[in-house]
C-alpha cells in the first residue's frame, strides 16, 4: 500500500505546479479540491500500510479534511470568485513560466531538506517529507507573486496543507484535539476571508492586493 | 525608619489617589493632595535624619509579583542624606505649590497637579531606597512619568506639549543606558541585588568601565551633563513654578544618587573616571552659565543655572574620584563632601529661585524679564528671597554655596599638592573652571535680579503687581533661613553629611577643614552682624529726617524714562563678547534702508550650542542612516512574506547544512 501513499503524494506536488502554473482561478479552485481530497485519504492509506494511529481519531480526521478542504472551501472560494467577479490572475509580479520553475526549484530544495532533516522516528514513506515541504514553500510562492486576494487564500490553504502532511509523520504526537482546532481555524479562516474579499470587492471594484498597498500609512 | 519611610510612600501615594478620585472637586483635590504630601514629608524627614544622625543601616526584602527582580529596600547613610533632601525640600514646595495652584481652581482641573506631584515624590523615595535593579528601574520610570505629566500640566499650550515631548523623549532616551547597564551587571552578578553586584564586579576592569560610562549617559541625562541637559531649559518653564523647583532642586540630583550608588557596586574606581568627571563638569558648568546669562525667559535662565551647579557637583564627584582612586583621603572626602553639600544646597537655593520667579509670574504673568523691572517695591519679601537665593546660588559668603563650593576648591588645591603631576593637574583645572563659573554666575544674578526687582518697571505687566499669598511666602522665607543656616554653620552641615562621604572613602574631615569652615563661620558672623548694624544704624540716622523718594535712574534728567535703562541684553553684552563663539547666533536685520528710511527691525537670538552644535547634527545623522533602513519597509505585504519566505528558507539551509556538517 505504500505505492499508494507515494501515489497520493505525487498527486499533492502535481497539484502544486498545476496551482503555480494556471492563471484561471477557478481551475486553481479545482486543484486544490483535489489536493484536499488526497490528503484526506492520505492518512488512510498510511493506516492500511501498518502505519499505527488510533481508529476513531482517524476516521474524524479523513472525514473532516475531506468535507471542509476537499468541498466547503472551495465552494466558498468558487463563491467568492463568482461575485468579485474575477477569473484570471492577471500580471502576476513573477511570471508564470518563472513560477513553475522557481516551484520546481523549491522541490529540489525539499528533496535535499528531507535528506538531511533528522526525524524523531522514520518517515512512512520516502516522498512524505519532501513534498510537505514542497507544498508549504509553494504556498509561500503562491502568497509572494500573485496579486489577487483568492490567490493568496489558496497560498494560505497550500501552506496549511503542507503542515498537514509533515504532520502525518507525527500522527500519534499530535493530540487529536490540536488537529481538530487546526482544522476549524482553517474553515473559519478562509470564511472570513471570503467575507472580507466580497466587501474589498463592492468597495474598491477589484481585490488586487498590489493597489491595496496605497491605503498603508 | 525604614517603617517610618514606607509610611511616608503610603501617605504620600495614598494622597495621590485621593487627590485622583476627589478630581471634580478642586478645592478637595488641592486639600488631600497638599495635606498628604506635608505630613509624609514631615513623617519622612524626621525619620531620614534621625537615620543619617545616627548612621543606621536597614534593610527589608519583600515579595514581588515579577518574575524577576524584588522588592529589597534599605537604608544606609547615603540614602538617608538623599531621603532628607528629598522630604525638606519636597515639604516646602508643597506649602508653596498650595498657594500657587491656588488661582488655578476653577479655570483648570488640579488633580493631576497633585497627583502626579506626589506620585513623584514617592517614586524618588522609593527610587533612593531600592535594593534591586528592577524595582530601581520601576522606580525611575515612575518618577520620570509623573514629571512629564507634571511637565505638561498647561497642555493646551503648543509649547509646554513640546517641550513635554522633548522631556519625555530625553529621559526614555537616558533610561535606555540605565537598562542595558543594569543588564550587563545583573548579567555579571547573576541577580539584580544590588547588594550582589557589589562583589561581581572587577574592580577597575573593561565590565566596569563600560557600566561606568553608560551610567554617566543614562543618569547625566537626567541630572542635565551637556549636551544631554537639553530637555531642562525647555521643561522648565513649560512646568507650573513649584514642579520646577521640584524638579531642578530635587529631581535632576536623583542622576546625581544613580551615579554615585553605581560608583558603590563598581568597586574602587580608576582615575579616568574622576578626570572624565571633571572634564563633564568643566564643559557643564561653563556653557550652563554662559546659556544662562543669555536667557530672558527668567526660568529658562534658572534651568541653565542648574545645569551650571550639575557641573559643580560633577567636579566635586571628579575631584573625589581622583582622590579616591590614588588612596587620597584628604581629597577623596573634600571631593565627595563638597558634591555632597552641593546637591543639598543646590536644592535649597534653586527651589527657593523658581519659587521667586514663579511668584513674580504670579504678579505679572510674564516670565520676560525684559519687560519687568521695579518689582521690588510691589513685592519685598519675594525680593529679599530672591536675593538671598542670588547670593547663596553664586557661592557668595553667607550663604550656603559658598561652603560646597568651597569644599570642592580645597578639594582641588590639595589634589594639585598630594597627587602626581599628571593627575593633580586634572584636579587642578577645577579651580579656574570653578572660578571663572562663579564670576558669571554672579554676572548672570545681577542681571536677573537687577533688571526684575530694581529700576523702574519697563512696561505695563508690573503696575498691577502684588505680593504672593503667605502660603507662597512662608517656604520662601524658610527656605532663604536655611540656605543662611547652612551658610554660616557648614560644620554642622558636613557632621550631618560625613557618613555619606565615608561610604566611598574612609578618611574623615581634617582638622584643617574642620577649622577652615570655623573660620567661615567666624567670617560670616561677622559680616551679618555688620550687615544688621548697618541696618539698624541706617535706621537710627534716618529717624527724624524727611525722606524724599525719586524714580530710580532719576539722576536730574528732565524726563527720565524706564527706557533709559540697560536692559538685561545690554547689560551682559560686553560680558558676553569674549565667548560669542561658543555661543550661536542668528541676527535678522532689516534694513534702515534707501535714502529715507522707514522703519528698520533688528533681531537677535541666542541658541544653545550643544544642542545646535552637537545633538540637533548627530540626531540628524542618526536618523539619516536610519532612513536607509527604511526601504525594506514599504508596505507591501508580497514583500514581508518574502522576508519570512526567506527567513525561514536561510534558517532551515542554515541549521540542516549543519547537521550533514557534522
Amino acid at each position: 500500500m505504500k505505492d499508494y501513499a507515494d501515489l497520493l503524494l505525487l498527486l499533492v506536488a502535481v497539484s502544486n505546479l498545476y496551482i503555480v502554473a494556471t492563471s484561471r482561478l477557478n481551475s486553481c479552485v479545482r486543484a486544490s479540491a483535489i489536493q484536499g481530497a488526497a490528503l484526506a485519504l492520505l492518512p488512510l492509506v498510511l493506516w492500511t500500510s501498518g502505519f499505527n494511529v488510533q481508529l476513531f481519531h482517524l476516521a474524524v480526521i479523513c472525514a473532516g479534511t475531506l468535507a471542509i478542504k476537499a468541498i466547503v472551501i472551495p465552494i466558498l472560494v468558487s463563491r467568492a470568485i463568482r461575485e468579485a467577479n474575477v477569473r484570471r490572475e492577471v500580471d502576476p509580479s513573477v511570471s508564470l513560466h518563472s513560477s513553475v520553475l522557481l516551484a520546481g526549484l523549491l522541490m529540489g530544495i525539499s528533496f535535499w531538506m528531507s535528506t538531511v532533516l533528522v526525524l524523531p522516528r522514520p518517515a512512512p514513506t520516502m516522498l512524505l517529507v519532501p513534498v510537505a515541504f514542497a507544498t508549504l514553500l509553494t504556498g509561500f510562492l503562491v502568497l509572494i507573486s500573485r496579486r489577487q486576494a483568492i490567490t493568496h487564500v489558496i497560498g494560505y490553504l497550500l501552506i496549511e496543507n503542507g503542515v498537514f502532511i509533515f504532520g502525518q509523520t507525527l500522527a500519534r504526537e499530535v493530540p487529536f484535539a490540536v488537529e481538530l482546532g487546526i482544522l476549524l481555524d482553517l474553515l473559519v479562516g478562509i470564511f472570513v476571508m471570503g467575507i472580507a474579499i466580497n466587501h474589498i470587492s463592492r468597495e474598491f471594484d477589484h481585490i488586487d492586493t498590489e493597489l491595496l498597498s496605497t491605503l498603508k500609512d | 525608619m525604614l517603617g517610618w519611610i514606607g509610611l511616608s510612600i503610603g501617605l504620600l501615594i495614598g494622597s495621590a489617589l485621593g487627590a485622583a478620585v476627589a478630581f471634580r472637586a478642586d478645592r478637595s483635590s488641592l486639600a488631600i493632595g497638599t495635606a498628604g504630601s506635608i505630613l509624609a514629608c514631615v513623617t519622612g524627614a524626621a525619620a531620614s535624619i534621625a537615620a543619617l544622625v545616627s548612621s543606621l543601616e536597614e534593610s527589608f526584602l519583600a515579595d514581588w509579583p515579577l518574575p524577576i527582580g524584588e522588592i529589597h529596600v534599605g537604608l544606609d547613610s547615603l540614602s538617608a542624606f538623599f531621603l532628607a533632601c528629598i522630604f525638606v525640600i519636597s515639604g516646602l514646595v508643597t506649602v508653596y505649590g498650595a498657594g500657587y495652584l491656588r488661582p488655578y481652581i476653577g479655570k483648570r482641573r488640579l488633580a493631576p497637579a497633585l497627583t502626579f506631584f506626589n506620585l513623584l515624590v514617592a517614586a524618588m523615595v522609593a527610587l533612593v531606597i531600592a535594593r534591586d535593579g528592577i524595582f530601581f528601574l520601576v522606580a525611575w520610570e515612575v518618577m520620570s512619568f509623573a514629571s512629564f505629566f507634571l511637565v505638561t500640566f498647561e497642555n493646551d499650550r503648543e509649547d509646554v506639549r513640546r517641550a513635554g515631548m522633548t522631556y519625555l523623549i530625553a529621559s526614555q532616551l537616558g533610561v535606555a543606558f540605565l537598562f542595558a547597564m543594569f543588564a550587563l551587571l545583573g548579567h555579571s552578578a547573576g541577580s539584580f541585588n544590588f547588594d550582589s553586584f557589589a562583589g561581581n564586579v572587577p574592580a577597575g576592569g573593561s565590565l566596569a568601565g563600560i557600566c561606568f560610562l553608560l551610567a554617566v549617559v543614562g543618569f547625566g541625562t537626567k541630572a542635565g551633563f551637556v549636551p544631554l541637559h537639553i530637555w531642562l531649559p525647555d521643561a522648565h518653564p513649560a512646568a507650573p513654578s513649584h514642579v520646577s523647583a521640584l524638579m531642578s532642586g530635587v529631581m535632576i540630583k536623583m542622576g546625581i544618587y544613580g551615579l554615585l550608588r553605581t560608583l558603590l557596586f563598581l568597586g574602587s574606581p580608576p582615575a579616568w573616571w574622576g578626570a572624565l568627571l571633571v572634564g563633564i563638569g568643566i564643559v557643564t558648568g561653563i556653557s550652563g552659565v554662559l546659556h544662562a546669562l543669555t536667557q530672558r525667559d527668567i526660568k529658562r535662565l534658572l534651568a541653565y543655572s542648574s545645569v551650571e551647579n550639575i557641573g559643580i557637583i560633577a567636579l566635586g564627584l571628579g575631584v573625589g574620584i581622583i582622590g579616591q582612586s590614588h588612596g587620597n583621603g584628604a581629597v577623596a572626602f573634600l571631593g565627595y563632601a563638597g558634591a555632597l553639600l552641593h546637591v543639598f544646597n543646590h536644592g535649597l537655593f534653586k527651589s527657593l529661585l523658581f519659587e521667586g520667579a514663579g511668584s513674580v509670574l504670579h504678579a505679572t504673568g510674564t516670565r520676560n524679564i525684559e519687560s519687568l523691572g521695579g518689582l521690588y517695591r510691589h513685592m519685598p519679601v519675594t525680593g529679599l528671597t530672591f536675593l538671598a537665593g542670588s547670593l547663596a546660588i553664586c557661592g557668595l559668603p553667607l550663604f550656603n554655596g559658598f561652603a560646597s563650593e568651597w569644599l570642592v576648591y580645597l578639594g582641588a588645591f590639595q589634589a594639585g599638592s598630594g597627587l602626581p603631576a599628571a593627575w593633580g593637574v586634572t584636579a587642578i583645572a577645577a579651580i579656574p573652571a570653578l572660578a571663572l563659573i562663579g564670576a558669571l554666575a554672579v554676572a548672570c544674578f545681577v542681571r536677573a535680579f537687577g533688571v526684575v526687582f530694581l529700576g523702574e518697571s519697563r512696561t505695563e505687566a508690573v503696575t498691577g503687581a502684588h505680593e504672593a499669598g503667605i502660603a507662597m511666602r512662608l517656604p520662601m522665607i524658610v527656605t532663604a533661613v536655611l540656605c543662611a543656616v547652612v551658610g554660616i554653620w557648614p560644620a554642622g552641615a558636613l557632621r550631618l553629611i560625613a557618613p555619606a562621604v565615608q561610604m566611598f572613602t574612609h578618611a574623615a574631615a581634617t582638622t584643617e577643614t574642620l577649622e577652615s569652615l570655623t573660620a567661615i563661620t567666624r567670617i560670616a558672623s561677622v559680616l551679618a552682624g555688620l550687615v544688621i548694624v548697618l541696618v539698624l544704624a541706617r535706621k537710627v540716622l534716618l529717624r527724624g529726617r524727611e525722606v524724599s523718594q525719586a524714580p530710580t535712574w532719576g539722576c536730574g534728567y528732565a524726563l527720565p524714562t524706564p527706557r533709559m535703562q540697560y536692559s538685561a541684553a545690554s547689560f551682559v553684552e560686553p560680558l558676553l563678547r569674549p565667548f560669542m563663539a561658543l555661543i550661536p547666533i542668528r541676527v535678522r536685520r532689516d534694513g534702515p534702508n534707501g535714502f529715507f528710511p522707514v522703519k528698520a527691525t533688528y533681531e537677535e537670538r541666542l541658541g544653545d550650542a550643544a544642542g545646535e552644535r552637537v545633538l540637533a547634527p548627530a540626531s540628524r545623522a542618526f536618523i539619516q542612516a536610519l532612513s536607509r533602513v527604511r526601504i525594506i519597509q514599504q508596505g507591501r505585504i508580497q514583500l514581508y512574506l518574502v522576508y519570512i519566505a526567506a527567513t525561514l528558507v536561510i534558517l532551515l539551509v542554515w541549521q540542516l547544512a549543519g547537521v550533514t556538517g557534522r
